[in-house]
């Protein structure tokens, strides 16, 4: 188990509790949690309904080409976006805080 | 206006596996979907994806799905109204619905199935404040008539393939445009990054990456777009601005019809995956139902289970012996 913070776009903290052995990622976690994360494609970098900002300083693997490209399908990308179906959870994001990126209607 | 047994609503996977199984009580059907093609997500979100539970299939890929199931149902002469949304549903007679789309195209028919997916795909907009002021006034999501913007200046943003080639088209006709993108690499076919580039050096195009649009203003239309980059803040003159970053599934219109939703999903009973209005069918993604997983092959079934029903509320008084493909085969696929 882990605790990630996830700031709503309301600007409220949720600390959520997270297994790391069932293959969970920050977009899977959101919505079990019933955060409004989309999550369309399910999981395969292949729509940016996910997008995030990273705001603590948990190492992080490197965006691969292909969230890179779906990053460009989002708005207000900022140096710290990532999707959140490619933040996998390991011990690594314990104590991870993201913040939800805004979404148009 | 056209006459069918079932208006399937969604031309994915779930819509065209279902006009077979309605094919095989000898029921028509009629698609009607927004986007140009048929395969819903499939086509349009991954085509090029394996998908591994499909029984009998140890990989397919999601565009082979699509072909295999147009020619599946291929015999069964469905009839396709592509690129137009479904908008409206209304009773015209005790057992007779008429289906409108967005461009006046009417159908009607006794049954509706609903396998809308996520629901139709629209363009993405941006979270601009007051982008809704301007749609239609100097904000376009959709290149319709190039023409319209001749000796206009345009900015563009997105850097995807769309983006891309309405540059290039755009730069003939327009007084100037400029393409806007959030990095300096573009995820688009290599040939239209490189003509976008040459029309870059040659001063056809200003191109102007690291950078995103924040604002819009204008009194009554778009008059200036505001642009955040790397050296800081600009304001540059636009009569048109025209964000293109991709489509996203809306329920949209779904959502009117009087039927009962629940977390964007139609509410249906498992026994026959009707809706709370007699008739009215959903299956697939877009239905809910305890337990419900979002999977092409449990749409499969659903929409099996579906037509049986369908069968017998157009035809009450008709008996239905179950027959098997193996005993009956499929005239056209022999």
């Amino acid at each position: 188990m882990i605790e990630v913070t996830v700031i709503d776009r309301e600007g409220e903290e949720h600390l959520l509790e997270a297994p790391t052995d069932m293959g969970l990622n920050m977009m899977e976690v959101c919505k079990s949690y019933e955060l409004p994360v989309e999550g369309t494609c399910g999981g395969m970098a292949l729509c940016a309904s996910c997008h995030m900002y990273v705001e603590s300083d948990n190492e992080l693997p490197e965006p691969t080409e292909a969230e890179e490209d779906m990053l460009d399908q989002a708005f207000f990308v900022k140096p710290n976006s990532r999707l959140g179906c490619q933040l996998k959870l390991n011990e690594d994001l314990d104590g991870l805080v993201v913040r939800l990126a805004p979404v148009g209607e | 206006m056209t006459r069918t047994d079932i208006i399937i609503v969604g031309a994915g996977p779930v819509g065209l596996f279902t006009v077979f199984e309605a094919g095989l009580l000898k029921l028509k059907c009629h698609l009607v979907d927004v986007l140009g093609q048929p395969g819903g997500q499939l086509t349009e979100i991954y085509p090029k994806k394996p998908i591994y539970d499909i029984p009998g299939y140890p990989s397919v890929l999601a565009s082979e799905l699509v072909d295999n199931l147009m020619k599946q149902i291929e015999p069964f002469n469905p009839e396709f109204t592509l690129g137009e949304k479904a908008e409206k549903i209304e009773k015209i007679e005790d057992s007779l619905f008429k289906l409108t789309t967005d461009q006046g195209t009417e159908i009607c028919a006794p049954v509706i199935a609903i396998a809308g997916g996520l629901g139709s795909f629209e363009p993405r907009k941006p979270p601009l404040e007051n982008l809704e002021k301007y749609e239609g006034k100097g904000v376009d999501y959709i290149v319709k008539d190039p023409e319209k913007y001749r000796d206009r200046d345009i900015v563009i943003a997105g850097g995807g393939d769309s983006a891309l080639d309405w540059t290039i088209y755009l730069a003939e006709i327009a007084k100037s445009i400029k393409l806007i993108h959030r990095r300096s690499s573009f995820r688009g076919a290599i040939d239209s990054v490189e003509k976008v580039m040459e029309l870059a050096n040659s001063g056809k195009v200003d191109l102007i990456t690291n950078a995103q649009v924040t604002a819009i203003s204008g009194a009554n239309s778009v008059e200036s777009v505001t642009v955040e980059t790397s050296n800081g803040i600009v304001d540059f003159n636009a009569d048109y601005f025209i964000p293109l970053f991709g489509l996203t599934p809306k329920l949209g219109p779904i959502g009117e019809w009087g039927l009962e939703i629940e977390d964007n999903a139609i509410k249906v009973n498992t026994y026959d995956y009707s809706t709370n209005i007699p008739g009215i069918y959903a299956i697939g993604d877009i239905n809910t139902y305890p337990g419900k997983l979002k999977l092409i092959l449990c749409g499969f079934h659903e929409g099996t289970l579906m037509v049986q029903s369908a069968f017998k509320h157009i035809y009450p008084d008709q008996k239905l012996s179950f027959k098997y493909t193996t005993v009956t085969g499929i005239s056209g696929l022999e």
